[in-house]
């Protein structure tokens, strides 16, 4: 069974921001081995990195005219921050790993959607 | 009662959950079961009850699915590979008559994992009930909706989202294993004690269901303690329940008539606590069995009882708890202990907060802030029974406020 996992950070602290440098270096440990550990599941074909919602831009269609407007569809905090795909045996081994995922436990979530087989 | 109305109440949830683990599909499981009873109605009548009715119903259920997707053409691999695995277990060919598939093999019984598929947390807490009474309860889909209150179509699309979710995220048929148990068992254990309560309230027909789903659920656990926490639970306080009303009106504990007690059942609960105590059992459904086994004893220790309760309280860490732990602390040791446990609580908007510190600040002699209490209790209740029991105790007080 394949699945999709969507990665909202919604507060999670990202490098490189002052909320970041807040957590102790074991915090920030714990982050990177989680990722090393995801990046190293076999199961797992990684997404592309995706830069900050902030640098989104949303379009839209109505009456043929083409409308766009700065930012992600959703708010800034609840936008995507990343994805992957995951081959797993079924829905409780997906939100195993998805309980990893460091923004799933650092107020973001992470939403498994399984995907059209074939 | 007939042969076949027997089978149908005690080997329909397992026949269909073994078509369930079967097929993975609820519909055709469901389809395939009802096939089956209709095949018994026909012929045990004629060719007799087979041995094994249960083995009978799975093998016809199998056999009936296999033919419903050979006829509809559906992926001739997944027919080979079912139909193979039919004949492994059954030891028989497809072709082979019904009656010669006096099953050799016992089909496992797979209820439990029925349970825990109908009960994953990825599915919403309504789908869950519902899906739980449907297929191991055996509740139509109209008899769901209407002890729920919403309409039929309503509950239908709830359980075809529900249905339809388990297939699409493939959440797996199984029991849980042991690291993913004691989450899992809890949402479980919190299903049929909802079902229960959502009973306990006036639908005998549902309590009755949710005791036969903990029945079920203590003997396919039989080493869990909390499994038959639940039902010494559900047992102690079904024992009361003719002594809960009285013309309609709710009759509080302190003023049921005992005799109206169902002692066969208080002694079946206090066995099953006993089973959950020798597991060494201190859960919260282990715990509130306890208490409830206090509450129909003659004199009630409320010291103990109190103790419980405050044990429950750590374990829960609920207010509500803590306001029976009061309730009790006031009957071992005052009413004026009772409130200060009382108003450390953040309960505001808990009309039995309200209603409990009237009735202590009553038995204090302080009628006018018991008045004031009633009052505001009046205010939050919402069940029209218990809103008559309040005002007929503010009625009691108001004449002394007269005077």
């Amino acid at each position: 069974m394949k699945y999709m996992l969507l990665i909202h950070q919604g507060t999670t602290p990202l490098p490189g921001t002052p909320e970041w440098d807040e957590l102790s270096a074991e915090e920030q440990g714990a982050v990177y081995a989680a990722y090393q550990e995801i990046n190293q599941d076999p199961r797992i074909v990684s997404g592309e990195r995706m830069q900050e919602p902030e640098t989104a831009t949303t379009v839209r269609v109505a009456d043929g005219q083409t409308l766009t407007t700065d930012g992600p569809f959703a708010e800034t905090k609840e936008a995507l921050g990343g994805y992957f795909f995951l081959e797993a045996d079924d829905l409780d081994a997906a939100i195993e790993t998805a309980a990893k995922v460091p923004a799933a436990r650092f107020g973001g979530a992470v939403e498994v959607r399984p995907l059209v087989a074939g | 009662m007939t042969t076949l109305e027997r089978a149908y109440r005690d080997e329909r949830g397992r026949v269909l959950a073994s078509l369930i683990g079967f097929l993975g599909d609820f519909d055709l499981a469901e389809e395939a079961t009802q096939e089956a009873f209709a095949a018994a109605a026909e012929r045990w009548p004629r060719d007799g009850v087979p041995g094994s009715p249960g083995n009978w119903l799975v093998t016809t259920a199998r056999r009936r699915a296999i033919d419903r997707l050979r006829r509809e053409r559906v992926g001739a691999e997944k027919v080979r590979r079912l139909a193979s695995e039919a004949s492994d277990a059954a030891s028989v060919g497809t072709d082979v008559e019904e009656d010669a598939m006096e099953a050799a093999t016992v089909f496992p019984d797979e209820r439990l994992e029925l349970l825990f598929t109908c009960c994953h947390p990825a599915l919403a807490l309504d789908a869950q009930v519902a899906l739980t009474l449907r297929t191991l309860g055996g509740l139509t889909t109209r008899e769901i909706a209407a002890a729920f209150l919403v309409a039929e179509p309503t509950m239908s699309q709830r359980l075809v989202r529900a249905k339809r979710k388990i297939k699409a995220a493939a959440i797996p048929f199984r029991v849980p294993p042991d690291h993913l148990l004691p989450e899992r068992l809890a949402a479980v254990l919190a299903v049929v004690y909802l079902i229960f309560n959502r009973g306990y309230g006036g639908r005998e027909d549902l309590a009755a269901e949710a005791l036969q789903l903990a029945r079920a659920l203590a003997e396919l656990m039989p080493d869990e303690p909390e499994a038959h926490g639940l039902l010494a639970l559900m047992l102690l306080h079904h024992a009361r329940r003719e002594a809960r009303f009285r013309d309609g009106e709710i009759v509080l504990l302190d003023e049921q008539d005992p005799r109206l007690w169902d002692e066969g059942e208080i002694a079946a609960g206090r066995d099953e606590l006993d089973r959950a105590l020798a597991l060494r059992g201190q859960g919260p459904y282990v715990v509130q069995a306890a208490i409830a086994s206090l509450h129909v004893s003659r004199p009630r220790d409320w010291r103990q009882i109190a103790a419980l309760y405050g044990k429950l309280g750590r374990l829960t860490g609920s207010p509500v708890v803590e306001l029976n732990r009061a309730v009790a602390v006031a009957e071992a040791d005052g009413p004026e202990a009772g409130l200060a446990l009382c108003d450390g609580l953040e309960l505001d908007g808990y009309h039995y907060l309200h209603s409990t510190r009237a009735e202590l600040l009553r038995r204090l002699g302080r009628d006018r802030e018991a008045a004031a209490a009633f009052g505001r209790a009046l205010e939050l209740v919402e069940d029209e029974a218990e809103r008559r029991l309040l005002e007929g105790r503010l009625q009691n007080l108001q004449p002394d406020l007269m005077e």
